[in-house]
């Protein structure tokens, strides 16, 4: 009896630590968020809770253009991520043969190197004197003053990079786990290969196609260093906002109900997402 | 006929996918060899090993560097400790709220990172907690308890339950059967895990901008001096990370492999590879 009590205890002692971290540093961090954006006054005289949504209408009327931008740069970068990896992933899982654990580890390796470092490089290939900019010129794609550099492109290039990988990873771990002998399947009973690939390998990479698309649409839409280091204040996104309302200006209130509605905006587009994928469980999906 | 020319589009594709994962990784370190002029470690001048030889020249460097490998090791043992035991839990034991559980666990992945240090901070400013070293540490330990409950589940549920039940069937009481055949099952992932964590923690500039104060990390002095031209010897220290981490993971690989070998077993080292990132 003593044994079988201990048993149905452990998982919970087992949790305890761990949970009790994510509650104190997440879940109360969150719901304190709520509280500090219906708050109202200023950083001098210190703010006190009032309700005041009025917090929330006003960040909508005054930022909803550094919101849709976000939504529109972070939408672009996931496509075109996805457009770029989902050869390389395919490529990967069904081509690479005897390279493709090293064709892996090069997938992974930028993950690795300081994030702000690759983008600084980007910074120093794109600026407006060095080699590409120059070639550009030379050829003509590039007027005499016009620059790669500071520009909405510069700032969507950057974030397709970074994220990359989260893409490319998720497509992979799908694209591989299929069974072979189901896409053979389809071409013994005469599909074409474009058929095969539409009707059978795509679905059943659904999952990754899933995963990949919110682990690279959920932080590219929360970035602020891309637009920061490669873009001007033209480029500014929800991010920059949230991020200069807390550590410059310090309108604690105005920058806790903008992380909120990021959190609000983002939560509804997994879920509208997830409805039209028909995935069950998020998690499932992203994990 | 027509088979092999798609089969040539694609690698070429991939081959150029790739090269634009690496362009700025090269960028990095080849300019960790440049004599910049100017402030600006922009153009290509000249070659030097200067900065390699002496990469903590620049003042505040060797400070933010050492903070932030010390933020790394701390974060990455305490979150290694909180994660494996919630991952062992939720895997091996079935219990009221577990799914609730997991999904919660699983939020904080879901949750962009500017939304995660604008909430702590706040959190900090209402409580009165001074940011600094230890906040940093704190923020750190919670995203990486997500990680690595997710690494290291990923590792359970893979495994055989077997060896578990065979123990205790001879009589090892819970403990006894998680310290003579989980942990050892489980080291691999452990290490993978701890390196991700590492990994992240090094590299995390958002919630430690939010978090850290007056502390200087080597992200946050990146950022500094991004706005007047970041000197030479962070790529020297950028390029010796990268190095270090790509170190430990052949390591992790080639352990695994000579263990596999001596049990006999076949091993799959794209899991192993794969690991580092999300997905299982």
């Amino acid at each position: 009896m003593g044994l079988r009590r201990r048993r149905r205890l452990t998982p919970y002692l087992l949790l305890v630590p761990g949970l009790a971290w994510l509650v104190v540093f997440y879940l109360l961090p969150s719901l304190n968020q709520l509280y500090v954006s219906l708050q109202e006054g200023n950083f001098e005289t210190g703010y006190t809770f009032q309700w005041a949504w009025s917090t929330y209408s006003d960040a909508i009327s005054t930022y909803d253009e550094q919101f849709l931008r976000s939504l529109r740069y972070a939408a672009t970068a996931t496509v075109l991520a996805f457009v770029i990896s989902f050869p390389l992933a395919y490529f990967v899982a069904f081509k690479a043969g005897r390279f493709r654990n090293l064709l892996l580890l090069l997938i992974i390796v930028p993950f690795f190197t300081s994030y702000l470092m690759r983008t600084v490089a980007w910074q120093t290939i794109l600026s407006d004197n060095a080699f590409v900019a120059d070639r550009l010129r030379d050829v003509g794609l590039l007027d005499e003053d016009g620059r790669l550099l500071a520009t909405t492109t510069a700032v969507i290039a950057g974030i397709t990079y970074n994220f990359l990988p989260f893409m490319a990873l998720p497509l992979y771990v799908a694209l591989e786990k299929i069974d072979r002998r189901l896409i053979e399947a389809a071409t013994d009973l005469y599909a074409s290969r474009w058929q095969a690939f539409r009707r059978v390998t795509l679905p059943l990479a659904l999952p990754g196609i899933f995963a990949g698309t919110l682990l690279t649409f959920i932080p590219a839409v929360g970035d602020f260093v891309n637009a920061q280091i490669l873009g001007t204040s033209r480029q500014y996104m929800i991010g920059n906002v949230i991020q200069s309302k807390f550590l410059v200006v310090t309108d604690y209130p105005a920058a806790a109900a903008l992380s909120f509605l990021l959190m609000a905006a983002l939560l509804l587009c997994v879920f509208v997402y997830a409805r039209v994928l028909g995935a069950r469980n998020l998690q499932e999906a992203a994990l | 006929m027509k088979r092999p020319v798609r089969d040539w589009l694609l690698g070429l594709w991939s081959v150029a996918a790739l090269v634009y994962l690496f362009i700025p990784i090269v960028v990095v370190a080849a300019f960790s060899f440049n004599d910049p002029a100017g402030r600006f470690n922009l153009e290509w001048a000249g070659f030097t090993l200067e900065h390699w030889q002496r990469p903590f020249a620049v003042e505040g460097l060797g400070t933010a560097f050492r903070n932030s490998l010390l933020i790394a090791a701390i974060s990455t043992a305490l979150a290694v400790l909180l994660g494996t035991f919630m991952a062992l839990a939720l895997v091996r034991y079935r219990f009221v709220g577990r799914g609730p559980t997991d999904f919660f666990v699983f939020l904080p992945l879901a949750t962009p990172e500017v939304v995660l240090g604008a909430a702590l901070l706040g959190l900090f400013i209402t409580m009165g907690v001074a940011t600094g070293f230890v906040t940093v540490v704190i923020a750190h330990t919670m995203f990486n308890v997500a990680y690595v409950v997710v690494t290291i589940k990923a590792r359970l549920q893979g495994m055989d339950t077997h060896l578990e039940e065979a123990a205790a069937d001879l009589g090892a009481n819970e403990w006894t059967a998680f310290r003579k055949v989980t942990l050892p099952l489980i080291a691999p992932g452990l290490a993978a895990a701890a390196l991700l964590s590492f990994a992240l923690s090094v590299d995390d500039f958002v919630i430690t901008n939010f978090t850290a104060g007056q502390t200087s990390t080597f992200p946050l002095f990146i950022y500094g001096a991004a706005r007047q031209g970041v000197p030479p010897q962070v790529n020297v220290l950028a390029t010796i990370l990268l190095l270090a981490v790509l170190g430990l993971m052949a390591l992790n690989v080639l352990a695994q492999r000579r263990r596999a070998r001596a049990d006999g077993a076949a091993v799959e080292p794209a899991r192993i590879a794969v690991q580092p990132g999300l997905a299982q």
